[in-house]
């Protein structure tokens, strides 16, 4: 498949960059932000982000979704990338919907429509520490009359804070098992975490959580490969909202390049500024095509489809930081004010980076995958 | 199946049978087969698979069959494309007349010159080098001194050229020469073609760092030139040259993607060892080397996606420039991590053990890179002038 977008999908974005520019651009953010909003999200955004169909995009259309694949999905998180808009698309519509897709029981699927609709808001619980690391779980869960005793500590769990269900990922006896579990069960305490960006996470801890046997999602023990799938999708959208932000922040940039004066000159016209501008131009090029070319691989079912999704967050996320970093520079002091956006961008940047594995993560599996 | 599936399996199965074996694997940038007139092969083999290939039009794949070229879309020459690296065929023929001369006379050519010229092309019959730069017409190509004298059906050229490349061992040149010496120096330069055979025409090899000679110093003293031969119009060869310049560009953009033979992580490994855990034993190399790799891989899909855009008629024509400047660049960063992982074996120039010091002349080669075909710098130039329209530049 040809690495651009497609007409339909190119309305898509149309349709999704008009919806945030108009309900949710930066402004929103802000509010939220400044009137220390108690949830830090808008429940009547997400609705009106779930009619638009934005919120099921990757859901089956028997179940409320537009039922689309991952380009798609990259494209709405990429819009959202441009807008900071505080949303629970990437823990809820994605990382909690593919998990459900692809593992849940007709009961535990029951949660789809009400995600596609903006109705409900589910949040996957997989990390731990400070750093990205899905292969050491230590969160257990131990057999108990008929069903499991969740014992453990998450963190970075987005929008954990105001979510309806959790999707916990625990180790059991028999290997990596998902769970489904109420917040309000005895023995979940959930603390939002306000982040650097505005944006909303929350750490979760479970103190002998019992659950049911058909609280688990898949098999016992078959979570890996559930979960696997899910990260893909959600490091291939992450890459999109990351080119996305360093994409406006570059474009913000060259708007000042071409109205700044200094020294009687537009600060556009300096070579110094110009060939770095001109570098980071290539770099988000590269930034597109690696990010639209993991989607694909997904769409497509490749083999190479996680390593893809790993070259993507890793490139996209350098390429993010460096537009940042060179947007806060060359707008001098006004990029350091709080009052102007780019210094936004960089803390939107920053989290989008730690998330689903950084840079050094994703190349630590590169190297592993080319066997050096 | 689809008509495309289908193509991929007869495609599949003709490279199986007519790829010969000693045609797939590894081939070293000194055993490349560039065809013309002298053409040497490395092996009968060799000959055979660019006669089979050429036959084919597949040395040119996206050219009209009527030309000789393959007449295939561009998502049928991606299939090809993926068939020939899954059996690892080597490149049948590298050629200055597909990357560079044929895009160009298949948008300014005349029929004529289309009919003659691009067949011979696809079946490596003619090897072709490239009058551009001159000793005062560097990253200022426009500045380009070499004279064509009108003296009615032909011209008298005069002047010199510098880094042609493999001029001793071309057929034929397309130069740019001065017609119009009174014009701003955009529009008295015009495109021509001849043969170097031609009396007055004298190359001589440039010796450089890598201690290989692969450009030479060429000169025109009183050389005749059919007009016929003219490409494009008259006084108006920055036309030509311009959009030429951007397949040269694409071309040493994907140099780091065909030239790139092992990879790096593998020559390291075989070079230093693993530790316990199965990794290169040396951390901060490591590192470096699965940094380069997530942006070669990024920039493979960039010049894919490149390639789709031109397909779809999306692309900037300026955006060869941007493919340019991050291969060469990239290209560099390999060689330079080709020779920290080599270490001191890497530092051998001369023997067989090392082949004659090919890591390392390899590696100095590479430095050309962002210098030939427009230094990085005039690419930054272009990118910021053309794509990113900033005041000034």
């Amino acid at each position: 498949m040809p690495l651009i977008l497609t007409e339909e999908q190119t309305m898509l974005q149309d349709a999704a960059d008009g919806f945030l520019n108009e309900r949710a651009p930066i402004a929103h953010m802000r509010k939220l932000r400044n009137e220390r909003d108690a949830d830090g999200v808008s429940r009547d955004l997400w609705r009106a982000f779930g009619e638009m169909g934005f919120a099921g995009v990757i859901i089956p259309e028997a179940l409320g979704g537009m039922g689309l694949g991952a380009v798609e999905a990259g494209v709405i998180a990429e819009s959202l990338g441009r807008t900071l808009t505080p949303s629970p698309y990437l823990g809820s519509s994605i990382l909690s919907a593919k998990v459900l897709i692809e593992g849940g029981s007709q009961t535990q699927q029951a949660w789809l429509p009400r995600i596609a609709a903006g109705d409900a808001i589910l949040a996957l619980a997989v990390d731990e520490g400070a750093k990205h690391a899905p292969s050491r779980i230590t969160t257990r869960a131990d057999r108990a009359g008929n069903g499991f005793k969740l014992n453990g500590a998450k963190a970075f769990v987005l929008d954990g804070h105001v979510a309806d269900a959790l999707i916990v990922v625990a180790e059991a006896d028999e290997g990596t098992t998902l769970f489904l579990v109420d917040p309000a069960t005895a023995g979940v305490v959930v603390e939002r975490t306000m982040m650097v960006d505005a944006h909303n996470a929350a750490r979760v801890t479970l103190t002998d959580v019992a659950v049911d046997a058909d609280a688990v999602i898949g098999a016992v023990g078959g979570g890996e490969a559930l979960l696997d799938g899910a990260l893909n999708l959600g490091r291939a959208c992450a890459a999109s909202s990351l080119t996305g932000a360093g994409d406006q922040a570059f474009k913000t940039t060259l708007d000042y390049l071409r109205t700044r004066k200094q020294f009687g000159k537009l600060i556009g016209e300096f070579q110094a500024l110009q060939h770095r501008a001109a570098h980071l131009f290539s770099e988000l090029e590269l930034a597109r095509a690696v990010t639209i070319g993991a989607q694909l691989a997904i769409d497509e079912g490749r083999e190479d489809a996680s390593l893809a999704a790993s070259i993507a967050k890793a490139k996209a996320g350098r390429v993010a930081e460096l537009a940042v970093q060179e947007a806060v520079q060359m707008h001098g002091g006004v990029g350091m004010t709080d009052e102007f956006d780019v210094g936004l961008f960089m803390k939107r940047v920053r989290v989008l980076n730690e998330l689903l594995g950084d840079a050094g993560f994703h190349a630590e599996r590169v190297a592993r995958a080319q066997g050096f | 199946m689809t008509e495309l599936e289908q193509f991929r399996a007869e495609t599949r199965a003709w490279l199986e049978a007519n790829c010969p074996a000693e045609c797939r694997g590894p081939l070293g940038d000194d055993e490349m087969i560039w065809g013309g007139r002298d053409a040497t092969f490395k092996t009968p083999a060799h000959k055979l698979w660019l006669e089979r290939m050429g036959a084919r039009g597949w040395t040119a794949p996206e050219w009209p069959a009527e030309y000789g070229g393959g007449g295939l879309s561009r998502e049928h020459a991606k299939v090809l494309a993926s068939e020939l690296r899954r059996i690892k065929a080597q490149p049948a023929l590298a050629s200055f007349g597909v990357w560079m001369l044929g895009p160009a006379l298949l948008a300014f050519g005349t029929e004529e010159q289309k009919k003659r010229f691009l067949p011979e092309i696809v079946r490596g019959e003619i090897r072709w080098c490239q009058g551009y730069s001159e000793p005062g017409a560097g990253s200022d190509l426009a500045a380009i001194q070499t004279k064509a004298e009108d003296k009615g059906d032909h011209w008298i050229v005069n002047g010199q050229k510098i880094w042609t490349s493999y001029a001793d061992k071309a057929d034929w040149i397309f130069c740019l020469v001065r017609t119009d010496p009174d014009a701003p120096k955009h529009l008295g330069i015009s495109f021509v073609l001849f043969d170097m055979k031609t009396p007055g025409v004298t190359t001589r090899p440039i010796t450089l760092i890598s201690g290989k000679s692969p450009f030479c110093e060429t000169f025109f003293d009183d050389v005749r030139v059919e007009k016929a031969n003219l490409v494009g119009t008259l006084n108006r060869g920055w036309d030509v040259a311009k959009y030429l310049l951007a397949h040269e560009r694409t071309m040493i953009g994907a140099m780091g993607e065909v030239g790139g033979g092992r990879p790096v992580g593998q020559v390291a490994l075989d070079a230093i060892g693993a530790d316990e855990a199965g990794r290169l034993d040396e951390p901060m190399l490591r590192a470096r080397i699965a940094d380069l790799e997530i942006d070669a891989a990024a920039f493979r899909l960039a010049m894919e996606r490149v390639g789709d855009q031109v397909k779809a008629k999306q692309a900037h024509p300026a955006i060869a420039s941007m493919l340019k400047y991050y291969g060469s660049e990239m290209n560099k960063r390999r060689h330079e991590l080709l020779m920290a992982a080599g270490g001191a074996d890497a530092l051998e120039w001369e023997g067989e053990r090392s082949h004659d010091g090919k890591t390392a002349r390899d590696w100095l080669r590479t430095k050309a890179n962002s210098i030939e075909g427009g230094t990085s710098e005039v690419q930054l130039n272009i990118i910021a002038k053309h794509l990113l329209q900033l005041p000034g530049a």
